[in-house]
């Protein structure tokens, strides 16, 4: 194994890892894109570009498109932002009262 | 919400004469037996004291969360539990990958005549300079056949529940245009007109040539499909639909699934009864080689990109 393929399987735990942990919806359909572009790499780097035509462009491709399209009709992209900046004033606004 | 027909054209169908007889609206026997006409059902007080005394009593000695021993107890053997399960079960999983043969050993299971004969007489029988492709679609065709099949139900339920009726759908496509967003992206508009023809081409020569270099229907469709949705998301639906319309999607869709499954009858009854298909090999690694590949191959590609644009579309606005 190749040092080139050992940083790309990093890459691809941290990728897993990372969505996970990330908060906002966009984000996490952005990293997961980002997993399937490494993915695709590596099915080259291990001899099977049939594999890596069909990830490139189905995980990487379409499936982020959907989950994009989705988001928009579901209303989540930019929302969450949002409902944190409200957590944060409701916060502020019962620490006043505290006072 | 599905698509709506007209009610009147609807009244005039079979199906609708008989759901009215199941349904029971339309009753046969009305107006020839005699019938006792039921009383209402009527419920005694004696049961519904009973059954809110029964309810209090529920609320009172169960849901009292804060003062019920037994629950609170309950949920930190729940946690516990739950951990020590997800590390037995870890603990399991490592053990058995512990039992495994392994990789590249010469006495592996998978080591047998399955792929021996696949790579050593795959090109005589077959035809494919590329051994997955001959693979797939000639000794395992019938499984390939079944992943299309799973490709056109699952557009099929897609339709099914998000495809609305064409009055909607111009409602939709007005209220879109007085929003006053930005449509017309020139950026990405000259970066599809510059593009698209390009991926399309491309998807084109991956499905076409899918038995001597790597790719074949599943890949070509899926690049396909990805090129018609960078076309439309440029340069919206309209221009689309100068080419590809709900009538095209429809044709395209069922006559690749039909032809794919005449092709892989003929191919297997043929086979099956030691007859000879009239299917010519053909000399490998030219472009009309591998006997029945091609065919197949155009029609996995077109149900794949079918099936991708149609996705996209149907989140999209709700109908082709």
């Amino acid at each position: 194994m190749t040092i080139f393929q050992m940083i790309l399987l990093v890459f691809l735990i941290v990728c897993a890892i990372a969505v996970s942990f990330s908060r906002n919806l966009l984000n996490s359909v952005l990293i997961f894109m980002s997993y399937s572009l490494i993915m695709s790499i590596i099915w080259i780097c291990l001899e099977s570009p049939d594999l890596a035509i069909t990830e490139a462009a189905v995980g990487a491709g379409v499936t982020t498109i959907l989950f994009i399209t989705t988001l928009k009709k579901i209303h989540a992209m930019g929302a969450e932002d949002k409902k944190t900046k409200t957590n944060a004033l409701e916060v502020e606004r019962e620490a006043e009262e505290h006072e | 919400m599905s698509k709506l027909k007209q009610t009147q054209d609807y009244e005039k169908t079979a199906s609708f004469k008989f759901f009215r007889w199941i349904s029971g609206e339309k009753d046969p026997y009305i107006g020839t037996i005699e019938m006792q006409e039921q009383s209402e059902h009527q419920v005694e007080d004696d049961t519904i004291t009973e059954r809110m005394w029964e309810k209090q009593m529920i609320i009172d000695e169960i849901y009292d969360v804060d003062h019920n021993r037994i629950l609170t107890k309950f949920h930190k053997l729940y946690k516990i539990a739950a951990v020590l399960f997800c590390v037995a079960l870890t603990f399991f999983l490592l053990l058995t990958v512990s039992y495994l043969p392994r990789t590249g050993n010469a006495a592996n299971p998978d080591n047998n005549e399955v792929a021996q004969r696949y790579i050593e007489s795959g090109l005589q029988e077959t035809g494919a300079v590329n051994i997955v492709s001959g693979m797939i679609l000639t000794y395992r065709a019938f499984d390939t056949f079944g992943e299309t099949n799973v490709l056109f139900i699952a557009t099929v339920c897609v339709m099914i529940l998000l495809m609305v009726d064409e009055k909607t759908l111009e409602e939709r496509s007005e209220a879109r245009l007085n929003s006053g967003r930005i449509k017309d992206d020139i950026i990405l508009q000259m970066t599809a007109k510059f593009l698209v023809p390009f991926i399309l081409i491309f998807g084109i020569y991956v499905i076409l040539n899918g038995q001597n270099s790597p790719g074949g229907g599943f890949s070509g469709g899926a690049i396909l499909g990805a090129g018609l949705i960078l076309y439309a998301n440029a340069f919206g639906i309209k221009p689309t639909q100068r080419f590809f319309n709900e009538k095209v999607y429809r044709i395209a869709k069922v006559s690749a699934l039909c032809m794919y499954g005449c092709i892989g009858l003929y191919y297997y009854t043929m086979g099956a009864n030691h007859l000879a298909d009239h299917i010519p090999n053909g000399i490998p690694g030219h472009i009309l080689s591998g006997g029945i590949i091609l065919p197949i191959d155009i029609c996995v590609g077109l149900e794949v990109a079918c099936t991708m644009y149609a996705f996209y579309a149907l989140f999209k606005r709700g109908g082709l």
